[in-house]
């Protein structure tokens, strides 16, 4: 690891203004810690945000939850309005790596970070979700990029992310048997007017299907995706899964969260 | 630099550190505290798992600059004068161990589970312990220590 210095903001406003240069931001740190270990980042000044009054915490109404970016895995795991509202993204929460990552790793550093295995993307583009920064208001569907990548300019902390309450959802992963993981990990959300499909760990970014969203919006049962061709164009192939096989997995995945809803 | 205040095992320390250090160099290089094992350095085997705050963490992931203010219990503050804490006693007593570096991490890990749920069942358990690796045991025997110290915790 390269030495940096270690600084912690009082405030959003402070964390943005000392974000210059070659700075980042430092919440759990459960994915930029070993990307610096690794050295596959390295940066002149570490920023903490978890002092920040107001970026921690949970609040739920009848039509969304809105959670602080500082919040942990375990907190949004643990919440009883959460589990009440949108049960599916509790599960989402208590299923990311162990239990010592999800008492540390925080819900806007996994966003932030966009690894395309990640889980919560998949809830932010399935629930609609509204990434809510400093500056501005982004939409899920605008805000993953690519590979590591986000709609996030230089310096922009997130706040908070918003998600819509569905009438009904579910989130099934086959998690790598060593990293916990998506291999493949489906999100499904049924709302009153249409129907999310969104998927991880397939591509080299979180996406939504539009096919599987389009037949499950007419005919929302397992059995309607059966003749849903899925392409693995594009798709990832590596040591743990060819990208065939990643593409048969989402079938399977959905039809597994289409059940479950 | 930086000066870092917090408690470890209940006693106040205030040091000046390097801004980079990881919290489990700084427990075993500048704290003499050993006892926290570094494994597999990359936050996966859990050999280094220490509460900080009450909850378990990774002190190889976690940076020792970022525990200012807090309080930190390591497998060494476990136990009370001189008598081991009833999870060493159960790892002890059903062969949760054979050669012990994975142990302090699980019984850190292990003694957090019975903070938040006191009557794990198996599955919860080995839930529970997935983020710790042992390769020795096989599991048997740490799930039925901590199962035994469920019963006297």
């Amino acid at each position: 690891m390269k030495n940096f210095n270690f600084k912690s903001a009082a405030s959003t406003k402070e964390a943005s203004k000392l974000a210059s240069g070659r700075a980042t931001f430092l919440a759990g740190g459960m994915s930029l810690i070993p990307a610096l270990k690794l050295r596959l980042a390295a940066y002149s000044d570490l920023i903490n945000i978890k002092n920040i009054k107001g970026l921690s915490g949970i609040k739920v109404s009848s039509k969304s939850i809105k959670i602080g970016a500082t919040t942990t895995h375990a907190e949004v795991a643990s919440s009883k309005e959460v589990g009440k509202s949108i049960p599916s993204l509790s599960i989402l929460a208590d299923g990311i790596g162990d239990p010592q990552v999800r008492n540390r790793g925080t819900i806007g550093g996994s966003i932030a970070n966009n690894d395309p295995a990640a889980d919560y993307p998949s809830a932010c583009l399935a629930l609609n979700a509204t990434i809510h920064t400093a500056k501005r208001k982004i939409p899920a569907d605008k805000f993953f990029k690519g590979m590591f990548e986000t709609e996030l300019k230089k310096g922009e902390l997130i706040e908070a992310i918003e998600f819509e309450v569905p009438e009904k959802s579910s989130y099934v992963k086959y998690p790598n048997p060593a990293s916990r993981y998506a291999v493949v990990g489906v999100y499904v959300a049924k709302f009153n007017k249409e129907v999310r499909v969104s998927v991880t760990g397939a591509g080299n970014s979180v996406f939504r299907s539009k096919e599987l969203e389009t037949v499950l919006s007419s005919n929302f049962s397992a059995v309607a995706i059966d003749n849903v061709n899925i392409s693995s164009k594009g798709l990832n192939s590596d040591i743990h899964a060819s990208a065939e096989y990643r593409a048969h997995l989402i079938k399977v995945m959905t039809r597994k969260a289409v059940s479950s809803c | 630099m930086t000066v870092i205040n917090l408690k470890v095992n209940g006693k106040k320390i205030s040091k000046e550190i390097s801004d980079s250090i990881l919290l489990s160099d700084f427990l075993r290089e500048k704290l003499s505290l050993t006892g926290t094992h570094v494994g597999c350095d990359t936050s996966q085997c859990g050999a280094c798992v220490v509460h900080l705050n009450g909850n378990s963490v990774k002190s190889c992931t976690t940076l020792a600059a970022d525990c200012d203010n807090s309080e930190i219990t390591t497998i060494e503050g476990l136990s009370n004068n001189g008598k081991m804490h009833p999870m060493q006693e159960a790892f002890k007593k059903n062969h949760g161990l054979q050669c012990g570096f994975c142990t302090p991490g699980m019984v850190m890990s292990a003694v957090d589970l019975l903070k938040k749920n006191k009557n794990p069942n198996e599955k919860e358990i080995r839930d529970w312990l997935e983020g710790n690796i042992c390769r020795c045991t096989g599991y048997q025997g740490i799930v039925e220590a901590v199962k035994d110290a469920a019963s006297k915790v």
